[in-house]
């Protein structure tokens, strides 16, 4: 099979996040970049594929903070082919962003061929405008389901299961090509020693493919960008460890839990 | 400027969904200042008799067929391209949810107006229509315009009032063609959740632990703390999709809904998908290291303070005031 993985950096949210003094974007200065989660399990759902049906992963990212790190992360983890499309993406929204990414597959850099399944995260933390993977699948009118958690090739076609709510799934068959938003791999992404990537880094390269962003960049302006009033509902036990759980066992005494 | 409203109609295997309401009082707020339609539009296999409850919109929108159980974007999107063009219809809103993900970003292509995501406030200021998103897991909220007040919008399960979209009027039904075509995602069938291991929606206690809790091995420390309470242990999905407990154990938008008597928050941040999930407990207990963590605003109690060192020490102290 023929696996493309789109990656996307995202600033961590176990930092602090401010608003810049334009109060419409964060403020970049202090953010700490990791790769969007669900893409760490897209990846890992495309080197399972490969390791089971055969084929070749490609990821491809645009350019952010980090993203060499990410993509070389990737190579050692068994992906064959690592491309890097050299435009900021910071300053281009989601549909911009899908754009790109349709345009580098549909020219000679990915190229869909009738194998192919593009599978970028089911979502990211700042995507205002949505999720790319809906985008990439009407912008190159293929299929697409979102919120995988399961993909497996049957008969030239695969079975995926999205998620719903209650812990339901749902089993769908779709047709190749196909773009599938991946929630959650099979298994939980496999680690890979610092010392590999670092091998990685020596020996394996990143390709560059040059690819002009879209004239109207941004679909949405955004008025204001603040942080939530913190309702602060909770009332805040103060002391030591020792203190804070005799107050809790208290507290559930008090109402009759324990 | 036309003023038709949208509302997509959620529900899953015969049930009406809440978000469903909570659009419907969204799009009435609209009418109500900008005049207009609400239009609920409801599709799927043996839905007809759910119209009835559909009374806060001015008409439903109906299909029912075999063909449409669980259809997905490639069959939705024409049809709702096709019912805004009829009902000249400028804003359309979806659920934000795992069921309508996707749909709302095609409709928005197709159409050449902007979507928006995460929308959990919406307000009309002198004739446009601002949308509250929070972004970052919840961390950051954003304000955006939509002039004209043409979109698609995504509405955040449990962010507006449901009560708003209740109604016992019998609303005017009226029934959409659905154009013929062979999809290329195909519904097959449902898989329900396992819980043959324990069924969390039926705890009265539950410890929950988040990636806070750090590894595998700190798992069963949970899970002694839970018996000692008389519960069971649930988690956040990154514990989950770490393969450290089974699915069954998931709480939140993916996961399973609960609403038990306790709800021990351990080393979860409290990201909306998962709030979702937990927000009706009776009484919410976090423990967070960050004392800006989003958890706070949902948990009654909380602390800042490790949640390995409080697990040992609060199954100490339940069993002191058990044995007294
Ligand atoms: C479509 C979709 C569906 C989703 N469905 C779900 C769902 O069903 N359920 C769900 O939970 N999530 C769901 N998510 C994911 C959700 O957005 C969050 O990523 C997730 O809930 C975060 O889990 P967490 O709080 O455990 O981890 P984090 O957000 O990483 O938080 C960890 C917390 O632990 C704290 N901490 C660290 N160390 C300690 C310590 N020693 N003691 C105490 N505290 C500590 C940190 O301060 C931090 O607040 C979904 C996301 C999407 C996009």
């Amino acid at each position: 099979m023929n696996l493309i993985v789109l990656l996307k950096m995202v600033p961590d949210t176990v930092e602090e996040l401010n608003v810049a003094s334009d109060g419409k974007s964060l403020d970049s200065e202090y953010l700490r970049f990791k790769l969007n989660d669900p893409d760490e399990h897209a990846l890992e759902e495309a080197l399972l594929l490969k390791e089971r049906a055969g084929g070749k992963v490609t990821v491809v990212a645009l350019d952010a903070p980090e993203v060499d790190d990410a993509l070389f992360m990737a190579l050692a983890k068994g992906a064959d082919r690592a491309v890097k499309i050299p435009a900021d993406q910071a300053s281009l929204g989601t549909v911009a962003t899908a754009r790109m990414f349709a345009t580098f597959l549909a020219s000679g850099g990915g190229q869909i061929t009738p194998d192919t399944l593009v599978l970028p995260g089911s979502q990211a933390i700042d995507d205002l405008e949505g999720e790319v993977a809906a985008y990439l699948g009407e912008a190159l009118s293929l299929p697409y389901v979102g919120v995988v958690s399961s993909v497996s090739p049957v008969n030239g076609k695969v079975v995926v299961l999205k998620e719903f709510s209650g812990g339901m799934r749902g089993e769908f068959e779709v047709t190749l090509p196909a773009v599938l938003g991946i929630q959650s791999a099979e298994k939980p992404p496999r680690y890979v020693p610092v010392a590999k990537v670092r091998a990685v880094m020596k020996s394996a390269k990143i390709e560059t493919a040059d690819i002009a962003p879209p004239e109207s960049a941004k679909a949405l302006a955004v008025e204001r960008m603040y942080k939530p009033e913190v309702a602060g509902r909770a009332q805040i036990l103060e002391g030591t460890p020792e203190d804070i759980a005799v107050r809790i066992a208290s507290l559930l005494a008090e109402r009759g839990i324990i | 400027m036309s003023t038709g409203i949208l509302v997509l109609v959620e529900h899953l295997k015969g049930t009406m969904a809440d978000i469903t309401f909570e659009m419907l009082g969204v799009g009435r707020k609209v009418a109500a200042a900008q005049g207009g339609q609400v239009h609920a539009v409801l599709l799927g296999k043996n839905v007809a008799a759910l119209a009835t409850r559909l009374g806060a919109a001015d008409s439903v929108l109906l299909a029912d067929e075999p063909s449409l159980e669980q259809s997905s974007a490639e069959v939705i999107v024409p049809l709702l391209q096709q019912l805004m063009a009829q009902k000249q219809a400028s804003l359309v809103l979806l659920g934000g949810t795992n069921a309508s993900f996707g749909l709302g970003v095609q409709l928005s292509a197709r159409m050449k107006v902007p979507f928006v995501n995460f929308c959990k406030g919406a307000r009309v200021e002198g004739g446009s229509l601002v949308l509250t998103s929070q972004l970052f897991s919840g961390k950051i909220l954003s304000d955006v315009k939509l002039a004209d007040g043409k979109g698609i919008v995504s509405i955040y399960p449990g962010a507006f009032p449901a009560e708003a979209g209740r109604s016992d009027k019998t609303p005017p039904v009226e029934k959409v063609a659905v154009p013929p075509g062979s999809p290329k995602v195909v519904f097959k069938r449902y898989i329900e959740p396992d819980t043959s291991d324990v069924d969390i929606t039926k705890q009265s206690v539950l410890v929950a632990v988040g990636r806070g809790i750090q590894n595998a091995d700190n798992i069963s420390l949970a899970e002694d703390l839970a018996k000692t309470l008389g519960g069971a242990v649930c988690a956040s999905r990154p514990v989950i999709d770490q393969g450290w407990l089974p699915l069954s154990r998931q709480v939140g938008k993916s996961g399973m809904s609960v609403a038990p008597k306790l709800y021990l928050a351990l080393g979860i941040s409290g990201a909306p998908e998962h709030c979702e999930g937990m927000k009706g407990a009776q009484l919410i207990v976090a423990i967070n290291t960050d004392p800006k963590a989003p958890i706070f605003d949902v948990a009654h109690y909380g602390a800042n303070a490790d949640c390995l060192e409080i697990i040992e020490l609060l199954k100490e102290a339940v069993e002191k005031k058990k044995t007294k």
